[in-house]
């Protein structure tokens, strides 16, 4: 089978699996972000405090402190001695995602990604294409010079444009500058750059790629033998580089299992298959000789 | 290489510009005052992560979150006096609240808290300075008689009135704004200043005599000695206490 | 009249050569003046507000008042204002205001219950009139009535006076003066036989010492204080005594400061006459000339419904004096020594003693202040007495800086309730209704037959809410005031009454208050400088206004309201046969003819009203009646000062006030009375009379010993705080006017409860917590306040009733001074709970 266009991903897998199991994840994905923005919207609107604060910090049910590490890292940089309530919560949200994989975040509760996945999707339909093109390394740099910078300027200046928290506060607070980022964001990935931000340049994605090196949650190509090439996971994954070694590597010898930090666990690739090659496993289950006395099973 | 270079060019450029920014938004604008807790905006900025929970937590819906029009560093609480003063909550909840020590936790006694301080702006147009019985600022004080005091002075435009001229103290305002908001006119005459802006500095080479006397408890070196003069016989000259010249015959 | 830049130009050379030639043209400077219609045109005129009697003058362009600036040239505030006085202009303008008459009515037709509908003044005063003429048939001239006020200017009192007790004979006419000073008017009687302080504001500079005995001059009389703290200031030796139940802002200045259990203050002034007594401080010779001993009925009574248990305990009725020797009435005062005064009053020995001191030391000039502290006290008159003894005692009183001075709290609470007569009880100028005398004269300058006037006094302000509570008093008139949000115990006694499907209640107010909601009809009014008005304020000082600028829509002031709905009734509806036969030319005349058209009142024919600069004001009760009604009462109304049986009540005439900036009465061949009683400075103390208290028969006044009485309601095991209740400077009264004025809302928004820190740490409350505060009357909630302004001690708290979203009048008790019917705002028992 040749590669599908563009704006075709996952038809095929609509055909074989019907709709609802072809979006599964997404779906499961998008409620999951939509929840957890209203947790925290429950409170300002309807007076419940489940959740307070917003992303950077917050409370839950007046018990449960969580504090996004990167920004208490930025805090420590910039020479403020960290609080018990805030590094508690820090270790939390650290420690889950060594579990469940750093970039979970970017996937499963980023309000952003709606923005950026969207924009994809978009671009896409409209068959956009070129654009600028930044290194896949970008963010890192970005990463470091937003961590040198809390240290020069003593404050954590990040913050002052991070589009990420800027939209979560701005929707859970109520501004109407959050629109304004969005909107940008969105633009930016739709007609300057593919997947522009959150695959080249975010550095919050890079600060959580960075805690999921050893995460166990892992999506492994484990039916890799079965893949047609109609390229339909590469389409929509958001970070495609990531799924190569695993799903082509059988004969270099690498597992299924996509070791790469940088893949999202976002499952879309599971979505979009029609020979489910993919599946939610883990980083150990993932040897390359498994699959070899699979092979024999399958082969004529 | 070449792709590297550009990108550390371009990251180096945005760093730049970020840097620029966040220097501007160190000076925070006058009217903008933050919370209870913070010593001040350098260390502030380094340690809110704008969250907003102290936000969440203040019962009055006093603080809010600066937004990008606010010219205040971004997501930062604030409050503003004219509009909206803190109400000085004797448990603090926005402090308790704050999870990364922004707000400084070592401050228990609302009366410590110095979010700025009270300045009589304007002289010229102050109700009480012109000898109204304004003072609406002294009563709505929270520290009343202790950060605002009235010091009465003889009106002598009307021969037997008083004018009670409103003096802010320093070492008791905690720049709640209730006055800047009480304040009746068009445009306050007491406004609420950060305390760098408001406060000024003695000489580091001066002391104020009678404060320091009063630190010590006594005179800094040998008190005085009991001075005799040249009198009228039977004259008792008391030119320091009040009798004057008591008993000077008739 | 319009000109244009031409026709001003012209105008300016005429002017011009006319001033050159020496000769004056008619009318030049009214037109010059209106040339400059661009200008704002000052005129003078009193304050709204308190009793003070600040003089302003106000700004008017195009209509309407748009500015205001304290009077430079008025001698009482040399053109300071308080913060009130400095947003008079705004008072006018509050969004709500009222324009057109507004009745209850469904499907068109008048119900008790129905929805307030605009109708026109017609509709309304024909529904007023049926009503006021079927309870007249029915239940005779008890069973109509009117609550006035000392915010009246002083010819709508007189014109109400006048309607009430000669045109509809029923006395049944209080202001609400009667829960402001009823038990100062009660005290001079009693003491001097003539009401009024005898001494003037100018005893704020010529005293030594001042004693504010219940009074929070700092906030309520923002004027007098600032020059009561000039003399502190600037006088060597002078020195400020403040007691009061709580702390509050006179403290700062007081050099005495006392904070004493509430009641225990009549104990404390009896200390100070048995301190003068055994020190031998009294002025003997003054005491053997001018001075009578007498002792009051005790046990009295509280003044509550007559089947209230402490009704039925009390074994005293009434005020009857007893005469008495000194040697009698020093034994009388022996029981309050220092050691059981102190212990009653929780009063140091130390302050009491200082406080004794002073006024025992014949060196030192005394002016004694009081105002709501001791009028609303269940023994009001007796502690307003008690004040007295000291000041005759020692001979302190009618001279320069020698006073006991009791203040206002409404702006013509003396000019128009006590001067005019407005009680239930009163005619003008300190005659009384149950006096035969009295009312013969009354009926003779008002041209009327003799038995008009009832004999016997009429319902007071609390008797009154009763009986309409009972369905005794059915056609009800509230003008001028706001009673439901003032009157004591609003869920028992107030709101019942108004509401009772029995009764017709008509509300006048500019603004739709608590008291115009609760009623059936309200009327538009006129306010302040929308007409021409007169107030007295609490030195004797009349002062007048003319009128500025026209009420907006159809609101019409309460003097054309009372004049224009006396032509609704034929006197043969109003009075029996046999009182018309005695004066048959009133024969199918209308009210309006007898009481107004009597060719006195209407004396005045319509005029241009001009100042000297020649400015022109309307008059809109002129151009409706067609004479100038204000100086047709006016000039009738003085004849009771000049005419009358009791002496010293003489005003100037109308146009003299008009001039000057007040007058202190007596004025006597234009001359004003700063002192009174003492000779040189009264006039009708005749030369060597000395001092002469000429209100009294034998000219002397009269001590009366009165003991301590505990009060009606004091904390017990459930309700274990003492509730006082008053007003904060931002606000005037029930805060109608103030709290309109966006400023002053802004700078005191809701009512607080003040209380000791303790007392909310005891009942798990902080600052700022909204805590339920309960009697067994009612409760409110509102905002726990632990610091700022007023310090209550423990066990005592204060609460502002100025806010009509928390009106803590559902919890006062309706106990009275039974010789004042004065209320007792400043104590009953509540409890506080965390809400």
């Amino acid at each position: 089978m040749t590669a599908s266009l563009p704006e075709d991903a996952g038809k095929a897998a609509i055909a074989e699996k019907g709709w609802w199991q072809a979006h599964q994840w997404l779906l499961l994905r998008r409620l999951t972000q939509l929840s957890i923005l209203i947790v925290f919207l429950v409170g300002p609107l309807f007076g419940y405090w489940i959740v307070k604060g917003n992303l950077t910090s917050s409370l839950t049910l007046e018990v449960l402190p969580l504090t996004d590490p990167y920004i208490l890292l930025q805090s420590f940089v910039a020479g403020h001695e960290i609080v018990s309530t805030a590094f508690i919560g820090a270790i939390i949200v650290t420690v889950f995602y060594l579990l469940v994989g750093g970039r979970v975040f970017c996937s499963w509760v980023c309000p952003i990604n709606i923005v950026t996945d969207a924009a994809d999707w978009l671009r896409r339909r409209l068959h956009i294409k070129g654009g600028a093109r930044f290194s896949a390394q970008t963010r890192y740099w970005i990463l470091l010079m937003t961590l040198l910078l809390a240290a020069i300027t003593t404050s954590i200046a990040w913050e002052l444009i991070n589009p990420v928290s800027i939209v979560h506060r701005g929707i859970i607070f109520g501004s109407g500058f959050a629109v304004m980022v969005v909107v940008s964001i969105f633009l930016f990935d739709l007609l300057i750059s593919r997947k522009g931000w959150c695959g080249h340049l975010c550095p919050v994605g890079a600060f959580y790629s960075i805690l999921g090196r050893y995460s166990l949650l892992r999506v492994s190509a484990s039916k890799r033998e079965q893949c047609d090439d109609c390229m339909d996971c590469f389409m929509v994954c958001p970070e495609e580089q990531v799924i190569k070694p695993a799903l082509k590597g059988k004969g270099k010898g690498i597992g299924p299992v996509i070791m790469d930090v940088n893949c999202t666990n976002c499952g879309r690739c599971i979505d979009v298959c029609a020979k489910n090659v993919f599946s939610y496993s883990n980083r150990f289950n993932n040897s390359t000789l498994l699959n070899v006395a699979n092979k024999k099973e399958v082969a004529p | 290489m070449q792709d590297t270079a550009r990108t550390l060019c371009g990251v180096s450029l945005l760093g730049l510009g970020l840097g620029v920014y966040s220097r501007q938004t160190h000076s925070l604008p006058a009217t903008a005052l933050r919370p209870p807790g913070v010593k001040n905006e350098k260390d502030f900025l380094s340690a809110c992560v704008r969250c907003g929970l102290c936000v969440r937590d203040c019962p009055y819906d006093i603080l809010k979150l600066s937004t990008f029009s606010d010219d205040i560093a971004l997501g930062t609480p604030y409050f503003t006096a004219r509009k909206i003063p803190c109400e000085m909550c004797e448990d603090i909840p926005c402090v308790k609240a704050c999870p990364t020590g922004a707000l400084d936790k070592e401050l228990t006694n609302i009366d410590d808290a110095r979010m700025g301080l009270a300045v009589i702006v304007d002289h010229e147009t102050c109700l009480n300075y012109q000898g109204l019985r304004c003072d609406v600022c002294h009563r709505v004080c929270p520290l009343i008689n202790k950060a605002i005091t009235l010091e009465p002075r003889h009106n002598e435009r009307s021969g037997k009135h008083t004018l009670f001229i409103p003096v802010v103290h320093s070492d008791s305002c905690t720049g709640c704004g209730k006055c800047e908001r009480a304040c009746v006119l068009e445009e306050a005459a007491i406004k609420i200043f950060p305390l760098k802006l408001a406060k000024g500095e003695l000489g580091h080479h001066y002391r104020l005599g009678w404060e320091e006397k009063e630190k010590a408890g006594k005179s800094l070196v040998t008190p005085d000695q009991e001075h005799k003069y040249n009198l009228p016989e039977g004259l008792k000259y008391e030119h320091e206490g009040q009798g004057l010249m008591k008993d000077l015959p008739e | 009249m319009k000109l244009s830049r031409r026709d001003f130009i012209k105008t300016n050379a005429i002017a011009a050569t006319a001033t050159a030639a020496g000769i004056t043209i008619p009318g030049i400077d009214s037109a010059m003046a209106q040339a400059g219609s661009n200008k704002i045109r000052w005129d003078k005129a009193a304050c709204r507000f308190c009793g003070t009697g600040c003089s302003v003058l106000v700004g008017t362009k195009e209509g309407r008042v748009v500015a205001t600036q304290g009077d430079p040239d008025a001698p009482v505030n040399r053109g300071l204002n308080c913060i009130k006085g400095y947003f008079l202009s705004k008072i006018m303008y509050g969004k709500d205001r009222l324009t057109k008459p507004l009745l209850r009515k469904t499907d068109g037709k008048y119900d008790k219950e129905g929805e307030f509908t605009e109708v026109s003044w017609d509709e309304a005063f024909d529904v007023m009139a049926e009503k006021w003429k079927d309870a007249l048939k029915k239940k005779g001239p008890t069973s109509v009535g009117m609550f006035g006020s000392g915010q009246w200017t002083v010819w709508e009192g007189y014109a109400a006076s006048k309607l009430l007790k000669a045109g509809f004979r029923s006395n049944n006419l209080d202001p609400n003066a009667r829960h402001c000073m009823a038990s100062a008017v009660g005290a001079f009687m009693r003491a001097f036989g003539a009401d009024e302080p005898m001494g003037c504001y100018d005893d704020l500079e010529h005293a030594d010492a001042f004693v504010l005995w219940g009074a929070n001059m700092a906030e309520m009389h923002p004027i007098l204080w600032s020059r009561l703290s000039d003399t502190r200031l600037t006088k060597p030796g002078s020195s400020v005594h403040v007691l009061s139940t709580f702390k509050h802002r006179c403290f700062d200045l007081a050099d005495n400061g006392m904070v004493f259990t509430p009641q225990t203050d009549l104990a404390i002034a009896n200390y100070i006459a048995h301190y003068i007594i055994e020190n031998n401080a009294y002025d003997k010779k003054f005491i053997e000339s001018n001075v009578n001993f007498t002792k009051t009925v005790t046990d009295i009574g509280y003044g509550l419904r007559p089947e209230h248990p402490l009704e039925k305990k009390k074994t005293g009725t009434g005020g009857k004096l007893t005469a008495i020797s000194f040697e009698e009435y020093k034994k009388s005062v022996a029981k309050y020594d220092l050691e059981y005064t102190s212990k009653l009053s929780n009063v140091p020995k130390k302050n009491l003693l200082e406080l004794a001191k002073l006024y025992a030391d014949p060196k030192k000039k005394v002016t004694s202040f009081w105002t709501m502290g001791f009028n609303q006290h269940t023994r009001g008159v007796w502690v307003n007495g008690l004040v007295y003894n000291i000041h005759l005692l020692t001979g302190k009183i009618s001279e320069p800086g020698n006073s006991p001075f009791s203040l206002t709290g409404q702006p013509s609470a003396c000019g128009t309730a006590r001067e005019v007569g407005t009680f239930a009880h009163r005619l003008p100028a300190d005659l009384v209704v149950n006096n035969k005398d009295h009312r013969d004269f009354a009926e003779k300058v008002w041209k009327l037959p003799e038995g008009t006037i009832p004999e016997k006094p009429g319902y007071h302000a609390v008797l009154q809410n009763r009986m309409l509570k009972d369905g005794k008093l059915n056609a009800y008139w509230v003008m001028c005031n706001n009673n439901v949000q003032a009157a004591p115990n609003f869920n028992e006694e107030t709101y019942p009454g108004y509401r009772n499907p029995e009764n017709f209640i008509v509300t006048s107010d500019p603004y739709p208050t608590v008291t115009a909601m609760a009623s059936d009809l309200i009327l538009p009014t006129a306010m302040w400088t929308e007409k021409e008005g007169a107030y007295g304020n609490a030195e004797r000082r009349t002062q007048f206004w003319r009128q500025q600028v026209n009420a907006p829509g159809e609101a019409k002031s309460d003097l054309w309201q009372i004049v224009e709905f006396s032509k609704r009734f034929k006197i043969e509806e109003v009075w029996p046969a046999d009182l018309i036969a005695k004066q048959p030319g009133v024969k199918g005349k209308t009210l309006y003819d007898v009481l107004f058209k009597n060719g006195q009142v209407d004396k005045y024919p319509k005029q241009q009203i001009t100042d000297e600069a020649g400015n022109q004001y309307a008059n809109s009760e002129m151009d409706d009646f067609g004479f100038y009604l204000q100086k047709g009462l006016f000039e009738e109304y003085r004849t009771f000062g000049t005419q009358g049986p009791k002496i010293g009540h003489d005003l100037g005439e109308f146009d003299a006030y008009h001039k000057a900036r007040g007058m202190r009465w007596p004025v006597v061949d234009g001359k004003e009375t700063l002192w009174r009683y003492r000779e040189g400075f009264d006039p009708f103390v005749k030369k060597g009379e000395g001092v002469k208290f000429y209100g009294q028969k034998d000219g002397k006044a009269k001590i009366i010993f009165a003991p301590y009485e505990p009060a009606a309601e004091s904390p017990d095991k459930e309700y274990d705080l003492w509730l006082s209740t008053g007003r904060v400077l931002e606000h005037w009264h029930s805060g109608s006017m103030t709290r309109r004025v966006p400023e002053l809302y802004r700078a005191f928004p809701d009512a607080v409860m003040f209380m000791h820190p303790e007392d909310a740490k005891k009942r798990g409350l902080r600052r700022g917590m909204v805590a339920k505060v309960a009697s067994r009357r009612g409760d409110i909630s509102l905002r726990v306040e632990t610091r700022g302004r007023n310090r209550p001690p423990e066990g005592l708290v204060f609460v502002p009733w100025f806010d009509a979203g928390r009106l803590i009048n559902k919890l006062t008790l309706d106990a009275t001074d039974p010789l004042s019917k004065e209320t007792d705002y400043k104590k009953c028992a509540v409890k506080v709970e965390k809400v």
